[in-house]
């Protein structure tokens, strides 16, 4: 009896409190009730950054020597291009995890994170394009950036179209994990084979950024709205995964619980 | 050339993109929803019924 | 039941082989063998992948114009991209007759790697769609006008570039095998992992027929399918692992 007392006293709080909450993120419920009270914050975050960082970037911040005024594009298709990489990594990463230690939670959030960084590739397309248009006179360039944005869109597209030509959840969700990791070891070797090519077939590599460094005035805008745009993913996918949940576990008892409390 | 059409466009593509993303699940979550309240109605029916 | 009763019986049971030590070579040369035996069953669909490339070719001049200089500019683009397209066409036939009628969950159940019978059935796909392709090239180049001392690093990229599109298109496959319009799908999703492939091998040509060094090239290229032929086996037998779950 007293060495049950003991052992118990032995373990480190801190250590305990870390493992315990990576623990209840994997239920549902408390996932759920969770992301429910963190959502509001995460969206209020992003609202305040993006003002201030649209304020910086479109009225405080001067024009480009070379490029004029269409250079504030770069304060949205900048950070919807690195958005657009940093989500297909971390669904890579998801996708590990799920495969390997069958997690559903991660399969729900991986799944989630497909539409937002497809959606931040089709930004960086347009936004893109569009910057071209006065910048180079032309709509489309086959510039590296762009035409690996293009393929990146095309794996976005076939993890999302995987998982929903496949009727069982669990199954869809283990093929759509299989595929993004197969496009995650590929695209390295994609990026670095298209630039390269542009740079076979077109001598100097012109980038829509230039190569030289960036002034302050106009990389504080494009950080903030870089850092406004990862809040804006974290509220996003919180959102998809919870709805996610509610449609899967539809007939278990928690989410009658749920929605009873919520229309009474 | 005025740049300043290009910039709105891009900007304006990027807010509609980023607003359908962020609303789309919403129109999704009310129908689950609907689904979940008639699976409850059913389960009550059921239970009044053998009560 | 031996190789011969089994492909007597459409190849529906086990080839007879059962798992144990030492077993791993003479199973993969026995599934090797009987997927070419399947194949060469139906010889006139052998041909399938071969007349599409053909009329793929064709299609080019047609549609741009007979200028040699133009078509001799394009002639690597061409030929590869119409090498992919039949590829992918011929790939969905890699797993599907087996999966359909059973085979495949056998094969599984015989104890024997699924990785191995996996690449067994790469190699077959290979033989039978991929090395037509490299045979038929001279012919290809000589109605895409390339100029013929750029023919030898044509031939040598697609004899390199061919297995690994058969090596990364089989795990697509075994994604979709498990879907009725799985085809459709498996294009939009192997695509993308060709791209780096189509670039290397281009440039390889292209840089031939330019009087400049290509042997970087064609090294990507076997790393390429080195890289390929130890890691996509085990992609794909785990892509079929799932779709038969």
């Amino acid at each position: 009896m007293n060495t049950n007392a003991t052992t118990m006293t032995k373990i480190k709080p801190r250590k305990n409190w870390l493992v315990m909450f990576i623990h209840k993120l994997g239920s549902p419920p408390w996932f759920y009730n969770f992301s429910g009270k963190l959502i509001p914050w995460l969206w209020a975050t992003f609202a305040a950054l993006t003002i201030w960082g649209l304020y910086l970037g479109l009225y405080v911040a001067p024009a480009d020597y070379q490029q004029g005024e269409s250079v504030r594009i770069m304060y949205l298709h900048v950070p919807a291009a690195w958005m657009s990489m940093m989500i297909y990594g971390l669904m890579a990463v998801m996708s590990f995890i799920a495969l390997v230690w069958r997690i559903r939670m991660m399969e729900i959030l991986m799944m989630s994170s497909a539409p937002i960084g497809a959606a931040f590739t089709i930004i960086a397309l347009a936004s893109g394009s569009l910057w071209g248009r006065p910048t180079w006179g032309t709509y489309w360039v086959w510039d590296a950036r762009l035409t690996s944005e293009l393929v990146l869109l095309f794996l976005y597209l076939g993890v999302i179209g995987l998982h929903n030509a496949i009727d069982e959840p669990r199954k869809a969700a283990r093929a759509a994990c299989l595929l993004a990791l197969v496009g995650a070891v590929n695209l390295p070797i994609i990026h670095y084979s298209v630039k390269w090519w542009n740079t076979l077939h077109q001598g100097s590599s012109i980038s829509l950024t230039g190569g030289s460094s960036i002034d302050t005035s106009m990389l504080w805008p494009l950080l903030i709205m870089a850092v406004a745009a990862k809040f804006y993913y974290g509220a996003n996918l919180l959102t998809r995964a919870r709805i996610k949940l509610l449609e899967q576990d539809m007939r278990k008892g928690w989410v009658k619980n749920v929605v009873k409390e919520q229309t009474s | 050339m005025n740049h300043a059409p290009f910039i709105w466009a891009a900007y304006a593509v990027g807010a509609v993109v980023l607003l359908w993303c962020g609303l789309a699940p919403l129109v999704r979550k009310n129908t689950i929803r609907r689904d979940i309240r008639r699976l409850i109605q059913l389960e009550e029916v059921e239970r009044d019924s053998h009560a | 039941m031996t190789i011969e009763a089994s492909i007597d019986a459409g190849g529906a049971a086990s080839t007879g082989i059962e798992a144990g030590a030492g077993s791993m070579n003479k199973a993969f040369f026995a599934l090797l063998r009987r997927d070419l035996l399947l194949a060469f069953r139906r010889r006139t669909e052998l041909l399938f992948p071969v007349i599409f490339l053909l009329v793929v070719i064709s299609l080019f001049p047609l549609g741009i114009g007979p200028s040699p200089q133009l078509l001799a500019r394009i002639a690597p683009g061409v030929i590869w991209i119409a090498a992919l397209l039949a590829t992918v066409i011929s790939l969905d036939g890699l797993f599907r007759s087996d999966f359909e009628d059973g085979t495949l969950e056998q094969f599984v159940l015989s104890g024997h790697p699924l990785t191995l019978i996996a690449l067994a059935k790469i190699v077959a796909h290979w033989l039978v769609a991929g090395l037509p392709l490299v045979l038929l090239s001279p012919l290809l180049a000589i109605w895409m006008n390339l100029p013929l001392d750029s023919l030898g690093v044509m031939i040598v990229t697609l004899a390199l570039g061919t297995p690994i599109l058969s090596l990364i298109g089989s795990i697509g496959v075994g994604l979709t095998i498990s879907l009725k319009r799985g085809g459709q799908l498996l294009s939009l999703l192997v695509f993308p992992l060709y791209v780096p492939i189509l670039i290397i091998a281009t440039a390889a040509v292209m840089a031939a027929s330019d009087g400049l060094p290509y042997t970087a090239f064609l090294g990507l290229l076997v790393a390429g399918l080195i890289t390929s032929l130890t890691l996509a086996p085990f992609a794909a037998a785990a892509a079929l692992k799932i779709s038969l779950s």
